[in-house]
């Protein structure tokens, strides 16, 4: 055991320290930076994470890759639109990466018990969502890239050949998994762990209902307006205009920019409320024995 | 604590007011209720000790503080800030110390002070936490993982996390439970230090009598969420014509139990 010197009278002084002021922009954007630092400490301490973030993406990529060879020799509409299944599994990584990012990165906190150290510090709410949306980009960077890149080499498909509207795609699925990782970031605080299945599982719900491998037309009709009032389905459907018919559709993109903004602004007003619902409930003072 | 720019006025405006004040503060989950009306404030540079049993509202009463949770009702004002709605404005001048609340484990030592000296807005980050490390003794554990620390030296961290901003409140939830006898000794002289030297505000949570007659100079002690003493620890041996805070504590709750029988016969 190591043996505790008496507390120093002289030597360095622990008793008064030099801050920067803690209001304003640039103190916003410290301590978001501190926290982004934070998830690249832990993501930089673990090799399996580093796999974890690309292994997914390229099972899923070669798979698709490979049903896409094969149907692209039997089937006209595959051999006339080459990349069509590749391209949505690229683009419903995006979608699904990128929540998946965020709210691993929320997950890690819950994980270690830091959860209640970041909110009694100067740290406020907005500034860690924003640490997680720019660690869910990080992620989706690292994790997605290497398999776009892949795409192209071993199957000849260029997901960047779509140009400018591929920024447009991004754009939208972006902000879809954003507002859904609100919402189970949300859940998740206000009922603990146990509810950490649906960080995991949530967006698949979406996988069905916003026809990321068919058109809107293969859905029953009645279920057509609920696909449609889902921002994504917008997205896959401006993806099958270019590669099928060559075209973009601009105002594909419009409609999910717009059902965007309203799933951002429940997403965030949830999140608010299942935080407040924490605060008053305790599970974010889980301080003592 | 020295700032490069000015404060704000609106900003000013809730910074004059005492470290803690608590007036008439209620917290219910749902049938329970876990602190029932209690008042008090601290004054600049004192060392209080919130004493009482388990489920006396000890805990509850510090996360309140803090701001982690919503009272169901009345007012905790920090440096004159309502809690939590206007938390911001303080937070930078608090911090908090508890073996129960962790920091990643899987980030070195260096690497979790880092993190917090930067969301504390620490001016020269490096610098602080090597003077910090040299002052509780800490040097040796920078480079190596929260999580493959012991109790006592998780406690050390712990504590110079809380120390980063040399806050002039800081609270602390039984800070030496699960330390051995000489490190705890050592924390106690650390904290006493800390607090004649800095002139900060100190609020701990403790089960340890002795503890608590050698760091404090106020005691409130709780019972079923209500403050059923405030006193100084010697007001209250003598009150209690007792020898020690432990014999007065063992006879209050030895009182309460019975109060408790008397209510439910």
């Amino acid at each position: 055991m190591q043996r505790m010197r008496k507390p120093a009278r002289k030597g360095p002084s622990i008793h008064h320290v030099e801050l920067l002021p803690p209001w304003g922009l640039r103190a916003s954007a410290r301590r978001i930076a501190a926290m982004i630092l934070r998830y690249t400490y832990l993501i930089r301490s673990s090799w399996t994470r580093w796999i974890e973030l690309a292994y997914w993406p390229l099972v899923q990529m070669l798979m698709w890759g490979f049903l896409q060879k094969h149907l692209a020799a039997n089937s006209s509409l595959f051999a006339q639109a080459a990349g069509l299944l590749i391209g949505s599994v690229l683009l419903w990584d995006i979608l699904f990466r990128g929540k998946l990012g965020f709210s691993v990165s929320f997950l890690e906190e819950m994980w270690s018990r830091n959860i209640g150290q970041l909110m009694l510090s100067p740290l406020r709410s907005h500034e860690f969502l924003m640490a997680l949306s720019t660690m869910s980009l990080i992620r989706l960077s690292v994790g997605v890239l290497p398999v776009i890149v892949m795409a192209r080499v071993l199957f000849g498909f260029d997901l960047f050949s779509l140009g400018l509207p591929l920024g447009a795609f991004f754009a939208n699925l972006i902000l879809t998994s954003w507002a859904l990782a609100l919402v189970t970031s949300g859940i998740i605080l206000r009922f603990g762990l146990g509810a950490e299945e649906l960080a995991w599982t949530f967006g698949f719900v979406l996988l069905p209902l916003c026809c990321v491998y068919y058109p809107l037309e293969v859905l029953p009709t009645w279920l057509r307006p609920i696909s449609l009032a889902l921002p994504p389905t917008h997205v896959f459907e401006g993806m099958r205009a270019i590669l099928i018919e060559g075209v973009y559709r601009p105002d594909l993109m419009w409609r999910a920019l717009g059902l965007n903004l309203v799933f951002l602004t429940v997403g965030f007003f949830a999140f608010r409320a299942f935080l407040r619902s924490a605060r008053i409930n305790g599970s974010l003072s889980q301080l003592g024995e | 604590m020295r700032h490069s720019a000015p404060v704000p006025h609106a900003r000013r405006a809730v910074a004059g007011g005492p470290p803690v004040e608590v007036r008439d503060l209620v917290k219910r989950y749902k049938a329970v209720t876990a602190v029932d009306g209690i008042n008090f404030r601290l004054e600049r540079g004192s060392v209080t000790a919130l004493l009482g049993g388990n489920g006396a509202g000890k805990t509850t009463t510090i996360a309140m503080l803090l701001g982690l949770l919503v009272p169901t009702s009345g007012e905790v004002r920090i440096f004159g800030a309502r809690m939590p709605e206007q938390r911001g404005l303080v937070a930078w001048r608090l911090n908090f110390e508890s073996p129960y609340l962790d920091m990643p484990q899987r980030l070195t030592v260096r690497q979790n002070l880092t993190v917090y000296a930067r969301l504390y807005g620490v001016a020269d980050v490096a610098g602080r936490i090597v003077r910090l490390a040299e002052a509780l003794q800490i040097e040796a554990l920078l480079e190596r993982p929260n999580g493959k620390l012991s109790a006592g030296q998780k406690t050390r961290v712990s504590l110079a996390k809380a120390l980063l901003n040399a806050p002039e409140l800081l609270l602390l939830d039984e800070p030496t439970a699960s330390l051995d006898p000489e490190t705890a000794d050592w924390l106690r002289r650390t904290l006493q230090d800390y607090a004649s030297q800095r002139g900060a505000t100190i609020l701990f949570a403790s089960h340890n009598m002795m503890e608590v007659e050698r760091l404090s100079d106020r005691v409130i002690l709780l019972e079923a969420g209500h403050i059923i003493e405030d006193a100084a620890p010697r007001a209250l041996i003598r009150k209690y014509g007792r020898k020690t805070l432990e014999d007065v504590f063992i006879d209050v709750a030895r009182r309460g139990r019975e109060q408790a029988d008397a209510a439910n016969a």
